[in-house]
């Protein structure tokens, strides 16, 4: 009886010790467009890559920046599978134009609100813009602040990586 | 035996997660007097945080230290010292969400509740207590918590209480799942209590306030609104020259949005209403200090450094205001959009005082239920176009009109009314894949307070690491003469994935200070600064 409990322990400590695997997305609940809540563990992309990016209609880079890589993300999508999700911490000030700012804007990937803050602090954002690379396994792989044009093309490199399952860093 | 060990293995999935991150701002203060620099003794200033998070599977914990030493100019001085402000450890089971600690929440729009931060401004109203969220049914949320407040590095003395419901009626109705139309209702309340220990006044310990809200999304539109009552809160903020203890009137505040979204178009509406609705968990307290309720300008949030010069506060006291935003993208090939399309964007704002009778007993006043009063305080009229002149080359062209109540929005007296109007040029250029080069000419006109300015700045980036930047701001038109002073800036910074550092060279005009999107009020200044930003 005392093997057992030896060995179920060491069981349990080694799969505990065993891979430092990299950051999981935190649990954190935002909001969609819709005003409905939504779960970050519920933001999937079946096995494939994906890309956060925290941003903020107040915010020109990260308009600039988001711009740039929608003007690829049909390529992407297509060469790589990969799904882009935008998540604006634009807070009640500024919550209301998030909506009609995107529709004047024409993207066309996934927008959540996280109007207190809540993922920019569990993903240790400090100021935006700040994007993350996700690997097929909904960890992060790689992350990236401040923009400045051109940065789009070598985050296209890094999800082609990602998307063959090679380490991908900036 | 063997076989334990082989279950033990599969049924453990999670990994132990550490994660953080760590900023850093100081600033060497040079004498100015000719531009009305303070005296610094100490010369360097910094403001420091850091932050670490431990995951486990549904367990979260996580600290901050901070270290203000001492605080850079344009912070509160109570921010002086170090240690850990922040700790908080907390779990999720069965759809149960236990924090203890520190946490931040919001209720609604956050009109009566609010803890949240905003590092760059000074702000943190941090929450120490115990926090529950529940979700017993999908599509309903339940919030409780008790706790007290973070004040610089004390706590206020005050204990509040709270509890919020929110049903998100699609969710929660199975007969309404497949609704066009889908609502969500909510409603807070939050009750604070803060000892009387005034021997000639008496207050009330114990404030309750409350605020439902709805919120209704159909196709293309969406409607909200959000009502918040306040019982009476007599305070320093809401004091006045009869009533010098403050005032017995409860509050109450009405917030209305409506937006219509479609390809290509977007439109808001939105107004308030504010009739005494500042809330805090201290009566005593004062400015960024201790707030309770969250009452944001309804009104375009400036980013231009010149449209930074005369920036509107809500007037927590009373006011009532409209907003109208309309973005709109004209099509490639169409008349007005070009040959890559054009995208043009207006906004509009005011800023009025409630209809206030005074009363002769310690209500202070009635006021008439969103009646516009007499003064206007704020308005403004914004239009932005935005073309893709080239492949290469983007400009944004912008006008701005703004008509600001000093006296009453700055607490002041004897500046008036100040009409102003700016121009803006900004272009884009694209050089190649790597570099590129971004400008910037601005000319704020106006014949009050100080007169007009012309503003430019140059830009160079080599993507993915490096910026080199230049402006000056120059108050030309300035009608005292030697106040026609340059604020030249020269800054340059290196980032690395998620670690960035600046520094930067020059004077610094008093005002509004708006770093990537943040802004805090500054005093004049003239030196070296240096920011540091790393997060992993």
């Amino acid at each position: 009886m005392k093997k057992g409990l030896l060995l179920l322990f060491a069981g349990i400590l080694t799969c505990q010790l065993a891979v430092a695997q990299g950051k999981t997305i935190p649990s954190v609940d935002l909001k969609t467009l819709e005003g409905q809540a939504e779960n970050t563990n519920n933001i999937r992309n079946d096995g494939s890559p994906m890309i956060i990016s925290f941003w903020a209609t107040w915010c020109k880079p990260c308009i600039n920046e988001l711009n740039a890589i929608n003007d690829m993300y049909e390529d992407m999508v297509e060469e790589t599978g990969v799904r882009l999700v935008a998540i604006s911490i634009d807070d009640s000030r500024t919550v209301s134009k998030v909506a009609p700012f995107i529709n004047g804007q024409d993207w066309e990937f996934d927008v959540f609100l996280d109007t207190n803050g809540d993922l920019k602090r569990a993903m240790n954002v400090n100021f935006v813009p700040h994007t993350f690379l996700i690997n097929g396994d909904r960890e992060v792989i790689s992350q990236h602040t401040s923009y400045a044009p051109g940065d789009e093309i070598k985050l296209f490199e890094m999800v082609k990586k990602a998307a063959k399952g090679e380490p991908a860093h900036d | 035996m063997t076989v334990f060990s082989y279950s033990a293995f599969s049924q453990n999935p999670n990994t132990f997660n550490i994660s953080g991150n760590f900023q850093f701002d100081a600033q060497y203060y040079l004498e100015d007097s000719l531009i009305g620099a303070p005296v610094v003794p100490e010369k360097i200033l910094s403001n420091g945080f850091g932050n670490l998070n431990f995951n486990y599977g549904n367990f979260n914990a996580g600290l901050r230290y901070e270290s203000y030493l001492n605080p850079l100019l344009g912070f509160d001085p109570r921010y002086k010292g170090s240690g850990i402000t922040y700790r908080f450890a907390s779990y999720t089971v069965n759809d149960l969400e236990v924090t203890i600690g520190n946490f931040y929440d919001q209720f609604g729009s956050g009109m009566i509740f609010r803890s949240y931060e905003e590092r760059t401004l000074g702000i943190d109203n941090a929450m120490d207590g115990i926090r529950l969220k529940y979700k017993p049914t999908s599509g309903v949320i339940l919030k409780g918590f008790i706790g007290e407040q973070r004040s610089y590095f004390e706590k206020g003395p005050g204990i509040v209480r709270g509890f919020d419901g929110e049903i998100s009626l699609s969710e929660a109705i199975k007969s309404l799942a497949e609704a066009k139309t889908r609502v969500t209702i909510g409603a807070g309340v939050i009750s604070k209590y803060q000892k009387d220990e005034n021997p000639i006044y008496v207050y009330p310990e114990n404030v309750l306030s409350y605020s439902p809200r709805i919120s209704i999304y159909r196709g293309r539109y969406n409607f909200n609104a959000e009502y918040g009552y306040k019982y009476n809160d007599p305070s320093l903020v809401n004091s006045t020259f009869e009533y010098p203890q403050g005032i017995y009137k409860p509050g109450q505040a009405l917030y209305l949005d409506g937006t219509y979204t479609k390809r290509g178009v977007g439109i808001t509406l939105a107004s308030k209403f504010i009739d005494n609705m500042d809330f805090r968990s201290d009566r005593n307290a004062t400015g960024n200090n201790l707030t309770l309720g969250y009452l944001p300008a309804l009104t375009k949030q400036q980013t231009y450094r010149l449209a930074t010069l005369y920036p509107y506060a809500t007037q927590t006291n009373g006011e009532v205001g409209f907003q109208g935003d309309v973005f709109y993208k004209f099509k490639k090939g169409s008349a007005l959009g070009g040959k890559r399309g054009t995208g043009i964007s207006l906004n509009y704002s005011n800023a009025f005082s409630i209809d206030k009778t005074p009363v002769d007993n310690e209500d202070g006043y009635t006021a008439k239920f969103y009646g516009i009063g007499d003064e206007k305080y704020f308005e403004e009229v914004n239009v932005e176009v935005t073309k893709k002149m080239s492949k290469k080359l983007k400009m944004i062209f912008t006008y701005i009109y703004t008509v600001y109540n000093k006296d009453v929005v700055q607490g002041l007296s004897g500046f008036g009314t100040i009409y102003s109007h700016i121009g803006v040029a900004e272009g884009q250029y694209k050089i190649d894949n790597n570099n590129s080069i971004r400008f910037e000419f601005q000319h704020l006109y106006t014949e009050q307070d100080m007169q007009s300015w012309a503003m430019a700045l140059v830009e160079y980036t080599i993507s993915p690491h490096w910026f080199f930047a230049v402006f000056d701001e120059y108050n030309y038109g300035n009608d005292e003469v030697k106040k026609r002073i340059h604020y030249p800036n020269v800054s340059t910074g290196y980032t690395k994935g998620a670690n960035r550092i600046a520094l930067s060279y020059g004077k610094q005009r008093e005002g509004l200070l708006c770093v990537g999107g943040v802004c805090r009020n500054v005093p004049a200044s003239n030196g070296f600064s240096i920011s540091v930003t790393s997060s992993f």
